[in-house]
Parts: C-alpha cells; sequence; structure tokens
C-alpha cells in the first residue's frame, strides 16, 4: 500500500491522534510507504514537517503544503488539496484521524475523488477491509472497500496505540506539494472568523488517556470542580452525563453518550452516573472503567471492570488525596 | 431564501438494536422507528429561519423505500412547506445520497442544505461534506449556531471543534450540517399533523435526477461488540487504587 495520511499539527508537532493515524497506516500491509501531507503556513508548518519527517518509522516521505487558508482547517481549500496530492501521486490509501477535523474534510475530498470513504475504523482486518462501530458502537460491522479509486477512512485514534519509542533513525525528505493548480473560487467561499478554545491545560475529551465523568449524582455545577481535580491529579479530562447537561451543571459539549461525543479512554471514571444506554454507548469501549454510584443495582456496575458502593462526596476526595501526583504525558 | 433540509427515517434513538443472527445487519422488522435526531434539529434549525424571515419556503427531502413518506410526513407536521420522495430501493450508501441530494439541488436551486451531522444508525458523518464537495458549495459542518443578517448573501456558523467553537463565515448558497446544540427541536402539534396530511410528497427517481445508483462498499458482516468481561466490586478506595495500579496498570 502506498498510503497518504492527512496530518494535524499544533505548536510545531505533529498531533498524537495524527501519530495514530500514521501507526495505523504503517500496518496496511507490509511494502507499505506511508507519505504524510501537512497544511499551513509559516514556521509552525517548517517544524511540523521537520519533527514529522522523524516521527515514524513507516514514514518515506513528508509533503507540505504551504497556503495561509490551510492554517485554520477550512474544508473547501483542504478537500482540493488532498483531492491534488492523491491524484499527482496515485496513492492506494488516504487516511486521517477521525477528529474534527479529519471528519469535516476527508468526506468533502473523498466526494471529490468520487470515492466512499470510511469514517471512524477501529481495526484493520486487510489493505481494504475494516471493522468500524455503528450505531454508536451498539454493533460493529465489518465493511469492504471495492472501488477502483484510493481507499480513504479515518480512523479512531484511541484504537490505534502509538509507541513512543518508534522513531525514525533517518530523516524523511520533506518536500512541497504542487498546490498552483488549485480551484481559487471554492477556496474564496469560506472565511475563519475566529474560535473560542477553552483555556485549558486537560487534554480533549475526545482523545484524553483518562476521562472523569460525572452525572446527576454531582447535585450541582460546583460539585463538578471536584471532578476536575480529580482529572488533573490523572492527567485527564471531564466527562458528563446527559442528565448531568441537562441539569445545567456544564456545557453541553462535555457530554458523553450517543448523541455527544464518543469516547474510549484507557481509564474511564464515571461517578454518580446511572448509566443509560444512551451514556454506555458513548463510554463502553473505554479500556478500564471504573464506576463509583451510591446505588448498587446501577447499570453503570454492568459495565464497569471496577465497582464501588458508596457516598462520592467521600470517595472522590479521599482518591484524590490518595493519588499519586502524576508525571506529564505529552500527547 | 429557500432551504433544502435532508432527512432520515432511523430506528428510534431509545430502541435497543438486535443484530441479525446471519450477521447482514440490525433488525429492523417490527421495530419503532423514527427521524434521525440530527435531522430533527436540522429541520427545526431552517423552520426558525423561516419564522425569523430568511427563507421564504422549507423543502424536505427523504430518499429510500416507501416507509420514508413517514418520516417525511413528520417533517411537514413539524412544519414543512412540501417534501420530496426520491424513491428507491436500493442500499444507499452517503456518497449515493449526496449525489442526489446533489440532483436534487440542481432542480430545486435552494440557497441553503441543511442536514444533521450524522444518522445514528450507520455514524458515517459524510452526506453533508459530500454534497458541498460535489456541489462545489462551502460547508458549516457541526453547527451550533447559525446568525445572518436580512438579505445578506452569507451565513456565520458557529461550529463544535475539537476542545471548543469556531466561527465561518461561508457564503452562500451553503451547505450546513447540525449539530446537537444548534436548537431543540418542536413537536408537532395535533392540528399541524392534520394538516401535514394534506400538504404534498412529490417522488421523483434517481434516474429522474440523473443519479446511477452503484456501490463501492461491501458489508462484510455486523456483529455484536465484544461484551464486557463482569467487573469486580471494590470494598473501598484504597482497594480500588491498589486494582488500578497493580492489577489494569492504569495509574
Amino acid at each position: 500500500a502506498s498510503t497518504l495520511v492527512i496530518a494535524e499539527h499544533d505548536g510545531g508537532k505533529l498531533k498524537g491522534s495524527s501519530l495514530s493515524a500514521i501507526a495505523a497506516a504503517g500496518g496496511l500491509g507490509e511494502s507499505s510507504t506511508v507519505s504524510v501531507l501537512l497544511g499551513g503556513t509559516g514556521p509552525a508548518l517548517q517544524q511540523a514537517a521537520s519533527h514529522a519527517s522523524k516521527a515514524h518509522p513507516s514514514i518515506t516521505k513528508v509533503l507540505v503544503a504551504d497556503l495561509q487558508k490551510l492554517e485554520h482547517d477550512l474544508a473547501e481549500p483542504w478537500a482540493e488539496v488532498i483531492a491534488t496530492a492523491t491524484r499527482s501521486d496515485k496513492y492506494s490509501h488516504v487516511v486521517t484521524a477521525s477528529t474534527s477535523f479529519g471528519k469535516n474534510v476527508l468526506p468533502r475530498a473523498a466526494a471529490l475523488l468520487d470515492v466512499s470513504p470510511l469514517s471512524d475504523v477501529t481495526s484493520i482486518v486487510d489493505e481494504r477491509t475494516f471493522v468500524r462501530p455503528i450505531y454508536a458502537g451498539n454493533a460493529m460491522c465489518t465493511v469492504r472497500y471495492v472501488g477502483s479509486g484510493p481507499c480513504m477512512f479515518s480512523i479512531r485514534p484511541t484504537s490505534f496505540a502509538v509507541s513512543n519509542e518508534l522513531q525514525r533513525e533517518a530523516e524523511a525528505p520533506i518536500s512541497p506539494l504542487d498546490i498552483s493548480n488549485l480551484n481559487e473560487d471554492i477556496i474564496e467561499t469560506s472565511e475563519w472568523l475566529g474560535q473560542q478554545v477553552q483555556e485549558s491545560e486537560r487534554p480533549e475529551l475526545g482523545s484524553a488517556r483518562v476521562v472523569v465523568s460525572g452525572g446527576r449524582g454531582l447535585k450541582n455545577k460546583e460539585n463538578f470542580k471536584m471532578l476536575e481535580k480529580l482529572a488533573d491529579k490523572l492527567g485527564g479530562a471531564v466527562g458528563a452525563s446527559r442528565a448531568a447537561v441537562d441539569g445545567g451543571y456544564v456545557p453541553n459539549d462535555m457530554q458523553v453518550g450517543q448523541t455527544g461525543k464518543i469516547v474510549a479512554p484507557e481509564l474511564y471514571i464515571a461517578v454518580g452516573i446511572s448509566g443509560a444506554i444512551q451514556h454506555l454507548a458513548g463510554m463502553k469501549d473505554s479500556k478500564v472503567i471504573v464506576a463509583i454510584n451510591k446505588d448498587p443495582d446501577s447499570a453503570i456496575f454492568q459495565v464497569a471492570d471496577y465497582g464501588l458502593v458508596g457516598d462520592l462526596f467521600q470517595a472522590i476526595p479521599e482518591l484524590i488525596e490518595k493519588l499519586p501526583e502524576k508525571e506529564k504525558i505529552s500527547s | 431564501m429557500k432551504i433544502m433540509v435532508a432527512v432520515k427515517r432511523v430506528i428510534d434513538y431509545a430502541v435497543k438494536i438486535r443484530v441479525k443472527a446471519d450477521k447482514s445487519g440490525v433488525e429492523t422488522t417490527n421495530v419503532k422507528m423514527a427521524m434521525n435526531p440530527f435531522c430533527e434539529i436540522a429541520l427545526e434549525e431552517a423552520l426558525r429561519l423561516r419564522e425569523a424571515g430568511h427563507a421564504k419556503e422549507v423543502l424536505v427531502v427523504s430518499m429510500g423505500g416507501p416507509q420514508c413518506a413517514d418520516t417525511l410526513r413528520t417533517g411537514l407536521a413539524m412544519g414543512a412547506d412540501r417534501a420530496i420522495h426520491v424513491s428507491t430501493t436500493e442500499t444507499l450508501y452517503p456518497l449515493a445520497v449526496a449525489k442526489l441530494l446533489c440532483g436534487l439541488a440542481e432542480s430545486e436551486k435552494p440557497n441553503m442544505v441543511l442536514l444533521g451531522k450524522q444518522a445514528i444508525d450507520d455514524d458515517a458523518n459524510q452526506t453533508g461534506q459530500m454534497v458541498a464537495g460535489l456541489l462545489k458549495w462551502p460547508q458549516g459542518t457541526f453547527a451550533s449556531k447559525l446568525s445572518m443578517e436580512k438579505g445578506s448573501s452569507s451565513v456565520t456558523v458557529e461550529r463544535e471543534v475539537d476542545g471548543g467553537l469556531e466561527s465561518l463565515k461561508l457564503q452562500l448558497p451553503a451547505v450546513i450540517t447540525a449539530d446537537l446544540r444548534l436548537n431543540q427541536p418542536r413537536y408537532a402539534t395535533l392540528p399541524n399533523i392534520m394538516k401535514a396530511k394534506k400538504k404534498p410528497i412529490s417522488q421523483v427517481t434517481p434516474e429522474q435526477l440523473g443519479v446511477k445508483i452503484s456501490s463501492d462498499l461491501e458489508i462484510v458482516e455486523v456483529v455484536e461488540p465484544a461484551k464486557r468481561k463482569a467487573g469486580v466490586m471494590v470494598a473501598s478506595v484504597d482497594e480500588l487504587l491498589d486494582k488500578l495500579k497493580n492489577e489494569a496498570h492504569v495509574i
């Protein structure tokens, strides 16, 4: 397989989710080559390219698309660039992580190439056959791409582990992508105005290694601070059940569940969450689940690896106190 | 302005799904069906844009077998002005749906196509992006807020992205996909349900739209996810920490 990985970068480095995509691409058959495509402009792009050139042993080439419009992840120029890169080098596969960026750009690029892409792949069966969750993970679908175009898919980052030891010894060559023939008219139809990024040291909910979620049992907004403390101690993110969101304790974007965010961290701690199907659908692929709830009959205990029946207002402060200080994990 | 809203009929979100014994898919016979929740949000937003005077007409469309008409009827009862049913019994993947929507957009000439960000059955999260690509229109996916000035040729979209929100300005015509926070959809009232029975649902075929349905995907099998092993109950925080450290190795 010759694979093009569409990568994201931040602060001059590849994002962890993109490293997962590269790891997945490296697993596509024995003689697979991996080209990494980066977009943006300025020193941040150059630094990221340099980081990418030695980020993973399977990377054979780093392609750089230097264009201001790519800096803000706009789908219109990105899809054009991906389609251009794919056509010019005739890649057999195009892969990205199913982050909000990947989900936004990959299907658009695929439509330009007349290809049905696959979203949220959790395992690779062979070069053209993949497993992905459907019905919010309540069923697993094995699907094969039988088209004549490139096989395009996004991977769920939590399903493709990145090993820190895997580093290239030599640097892969970095070359610019020819983007002189992009459709300017389309690119001019969208404009990035600004963003409100939550100022938080915590990792993103979707890609965090640890998630601490609270439910109705937290009772109010103030009590969620306790979970933030616990999350910080574990280097994790904070999530919530729909009940907690509907109760106004936390904003909607923290909701884990079928209609909110789907997470699959290494450790998921459900605090004061009863375990409605809706919520379970969003977190039951977590590797280790801990449930703390005062009601021993809560459904959450049926999916938990470790259950603790008790008062969360005693258990959580005790946990925070007894947990060792966490060394910073770079993502 | 005319808004076209695409809606999909899916298994009701509250139903616990069952995988078929022959692994060919998920059981849909005798199962309660409903409009995909994200499609409801998309339609609600279109209705609000009409009520705010930005749009004159809200057209609701769906594609598939005869039962799609039920979903379209629900859309009409919520307040859409008319409906189009693209009638086909073929299996439709997002690329085919996008091509059909593209065909409808070419004949209906809407100024905006609104969709849900994903359907809760296949969870593909692709159709809106693909329609936008095929139509060469800008896209505002995962929208949590839309704002428009009267008579303006653009729309401002606030979108939910990893770790926060971002704002885009899109020239019209544009494709927008709705995220959960965009609004709270209304319920159809009984009088509106009665009225909806008189609203028109026209039928077209993929051939009439000039779309040939083919697929480059093959479902190999659909199975239940691996069951989680039964867990253990711990008696104290100390025991929990010990297990997490020495058994699960996660802290």
